[in-house]
């Protein structure tokens, strides 16, 4: 009779939790027997290179950042299909030429849309 | 913890049994996986490096590990001129780091402010604020010194107790694992020196 194949994944779970588990358990008796706890002021302080942290670390972004960097895509997927076509530029066929004009123009297209839309005011 | 006789241990290793204590087996562990902490200061920072690439090779001695933050790291190496303004920075990331922690001053510089000990920003030695464990002189010491002295730290570890009353330091709960970070007074670190590390040799004369 052939195990569950299922069985091995038990296991396998089983060695994974294991796995981090005994060691931390080993520490943590470790530091509970031996290893006297010094907490301090510094060393419980935020780590910033040994500089002392300023101010709070919950920041907000602005949310046109959001925008910039959607319209930033535009620009970007641009530069890609861009280079290999100005390398193959000269043996490129009708077809292949007229293809980039229209992916080139869709960009475009969506960039004249954002513009319309007003995303390119930094909006306060 | 008993110790067991060394002559009965030679004995049993003789007849392929191993016997060891809890204390060879934490040191043996500790001393084999040395982490130091990552910064540079000066040009013996490149020695540092030097020694973690692959001529030197540190991770035969188990200390490649540089660890980019103080809460993983069990060494540092003050590679290098520590100038005033470093100073503060240098103690705070020490107090960060987690015990058992252990500090080689490398280089003339860190130990006392080597071809600069007359400039009006250089620290004049590291040993003023923090305890150090292994010196290693010269201007940069080279790579080989480097290496030295962590074995001279390795063997440090491996005779460290962890029990009765001559244990380790970091075992002790009253000993300090922060040191008071100098902050910048009006024309020099203050306080000059930490006194419970850094007593000021006593000239005779």
């Amino acid at each position: 009779m052939r195990p569950d194949p299922y069985l091995f994944i038990v296991i396998l779970i089983g060695v994974a939790l294991a796995f981090p588990l005994i060691p931390l358990a080993l520490a943590w008796l470790w530091r509970r027997f031996f290893q006297p706890p010094k907490p301090g002021p510094d060393k419980t302080s935020t780590y910033e290179c040994g500089v002392e942290s300023i101010g709070e670390a919950h920041v907000q972004f602005h949310v046109q950042y959001y925008l910039y960097a959607i319209i930033f895509l535009i620009f970007d997927v641009e530069a890609v299909f861009l280079v290999p076509f100005a390398v193959a530029f000269t043996g490129l066929p009708v077809g292949a030429f007229i293809a980039i004009l229209i992916f080139l123009l869709l960009l475009i297209e969506g960039l004249v849309w954002a513009w319309g839309k007003g995303c390119l005011q930094w909006q306060r | 913890m008993s110790q067991i006789d060394e002559q009965l241990r030679t004995e049993l290793q003789r007849q392929g049994v191993w016997v060891t204590s809890m204390q060879d087996l934490y040191n043996w562990g500790r001393k084999n996986s040395i982490w130091p902490l990552q910064f540079g200061l000066a040009c013996c920072a490149i020695e540092m490096i030097a020694t973690a690439a692959s001529r030197y090779d540190i991770a035969r001695f188990g200390g490649e590990v540089f660890r980019p933050s103080p809460r993983q790291a069990d060494l540092m190496i003050v590679a290098g001129t520590v100038t005033k303004k470093m100073a503060p920075q240098i103690v705070r990331l020490f107090n960060q780091m987690a015990d058992p922690k252990y500090v080689i001053a490398m280089g003339a510089c860190a130990i006392s402010g080597g071809p600069f000990k007359q400039g009006y920003n250089v620290l004049k030695g590291i040993d003023r604020y923090i305890p150090v464990d292994v010196y290693i002189p010269g201007c940069p010491p080279r790579p080989e010194a480097l290496l030295h002295a962590f074995m001279e730290l390795q063997r440090k570890i491996d005779e460290q107790k962890l029990t009765g009353a001559d244990k380790a330091e970091f075992l002790k709960p009253d000993q300090p694992s922060e040191f008071p970070v100098p902050r910048f007074g009006r024309h020099d670190l203050e306080p000059r020196a930490n006194p419970n590390v850094f007593q000021p040799p006593v000239l005779e004369r």
